[in-house]
């Protein structure tokens, strides 16, 4: 079991990091590009465009629209390597064999995604890091005023809202593919199928969970 | 020996095992054929306690399935091999790990006990210099002797084979036969097939139940099938041309 945490880890956790750092880098300059071309009105600060970005990238890019994204990847490649087993009988050779395949199946992965938050803090740091450096290379803004904008009235529960919200998804991006991947009928071409469905339903899972955890979590 | 006392298997209002008994006995190769949807895979998916019959008994050297509890269900799994039609060989895994797996999983042997073991059963089913690929990596008939050693690692007393031969050309699927044959001779084995190979029963059929619309239609070894006058069995078997001559032939002989 240890060995097939390890795996699932480095599939799902460490093989997502590349995609994960390369949209957050650019996905934060942009989000700072936006801002600062948005910002005509000569009377509003410049440091908004470092509070902006970090609040758009901690609040929401990094936790939630990652997480879709990986809906897209993690999720469909659960989806289909579950249901290529299913399909190809290596599912019904476990259970032959005595072992329980959904335990044997699903829990490395659940334990695997409980390191979810580690790329999602990646994704936070990237997104603002590309801020900052799409922000002061482009001349939109300076460095202080960046520096200072993502200071400007920082609330720490903000951080650990982010990392609840990610845990939840984290859950959500561990079951609802195994359950399409486990529980699909039919060939190969189900197997695609089945990989969108999850994709579909893993994406609305995630948005309603974000509605409700907002709402719970930071309405007074 | 595995004895099937009437055992009946429905989903929803079709019935596809209507009251079948009949004993596999130890040591020989058991057949199982019938036209598809005859009720070939329910039977050996009913004896694997993958389907649920409804009514009768399946009993394993007098061990009653339906009546064991978890524990003893998961320790009689243990004594049972399973060679499945398309090998069900786990991709992720190199041909020795796919071996190796049950004794991994089911024992308490270390790494080398485990390792000596797959090399000595990977050399039974001959294979060779294939230790370290992937299934994707092998052939079709290769993967067959990886499924046929997997299923034999942990020394199983009961082995079944759902189309062991499927898509394989019919010198490897020659092979293969004699190969489940050899094993279950050698290690005192009850074997149970379930096929629609003709060459297979002719090859290998010790005994064969033949299998018509969830009934079972005929039962018999392959020596008596050139002699059965029973119609079903005989259509079945004869349907093609070359089989038909063979049938004259031998006729000709008696």
């Amino acid at each position: 079991m240890k060995n097939l945490i390890f795996k699932e880890i480095d599939d799902l956790i460490i093989g997502s990091l590349g995609i994960v750092a390369f949209i957050s880098f650019f996905v934060g300059g942009v989000v700072s590009i936006q801002t600062a071309l948005n910002l005509t009105n000569p009377l509003i600060p410049k440091y908004l465009i470092g509070f902006a970005t970090r609040q758009s990238v901690i609040l929401e890019f990094a936790p939630t629209f990652i997480s879709i994204i990986m809906a897209g990847k993690m999720g469909s490649f659960i989806t289909s390597s579950i249901g290529t087993m299913r399909v190809t009988e290596q599912i019904d050779a476990l259970e032959v064999m005595g072992v329980n395949s959904l335990n044997y199946l699903v829990f490395p992965k659940i334990i695997a995604l409980l390191l979810y938050p580690f790329v999602i803090g990646i994704s936070m740091f990237l997104g603002v890091l590309g801020g900052w450096m799409a922000g002061v290379y482009g001349g939109f803004t300076s460095s202080d005023e960046f520096i200072m904008g993502l200071q400007t009235e920082f609330i720490p529960f903000h951080i650990t809202y982010a990392f609840i919200k990610t845990f939840v998804f984290a859950i959500i991006l561990a079951t609802i593919p195994s359950y399409h991947g486990y529980y699909m009928k039919g060939g190969a071409l189900e197997v695609g199928k089945a990989s969108t469905v999850s994709f579909v339903w893993c994406s609305v899972a995630i948005i309603l969970a974000n509605y409700i955890l907002t709402q719970l979590l930071l309405s007074k | 020996m595995i004895e099937i006392k009437n055992i009946e298997k429905s989903f929803g209002d079709s019935k596809v095992l209507k009251g079948i008994s009949t004993i596999f006995e130890t040591g020989k190769t058991n057949l199982i054929i019938g036209q598809s949807g005859s009720g070939k895979t329910v039977l050996l998916k009913s004896l694997l306690g993958i389907h649920t019959p409804e009514i009768g008994t399946i009993s394993f050297d007098g061990r009653i399935y339906s009546e064991l509890n978890a524990d003893e269900k998961r320790a009689l799994r243990t004594e049972i091999g399973m060679v499945f039609q398309g090998s069900a060989l786990f991709d992720s895994m190199t041909v020795e790990e796919n071996v190796g797996f049950p004794l991994k999983m089911f024992t308490n042997q270390s790494p080398k006990e485990i390792q000596e073991r797959v090399d000595f059963v990977l050399n039974r089913v001959n294979l060779v210099n294939a230790h370290t690929k992937k299934p994707s990596e092998i052939s079709g008939g290769m993967q067959k002797r990886v499924a046929i050693a997997r299923a034999i690692v942990n020394n199983p007393k009961y082995l079944f084979c759902d189309e062991p031969n499927s898509g394989l050309d019919p010198k490897t699927a020659i092979v293969i036969d004699n190969l489940i044959h050899e094993i279950t001779v050698e290690y005192n084995i009850t074997t149970v097939i379930n096929t629609h190979d003709m060459n297979s029963v002719m090859e290998i059929g010790e005994k064969i139940i033949f299998l018509k619309e969830g009934i079972l239609a005929w039962e018999g070894s392959k020596k008596d099938i050139f002699k059965t006058d029973n119609e079903a069995i005989v259509d079945f078997v004869y349907s093609s041309n070359l089989f038909k001559k063979i049938r004259k032939a031998q006729n000709k002989e008696i």
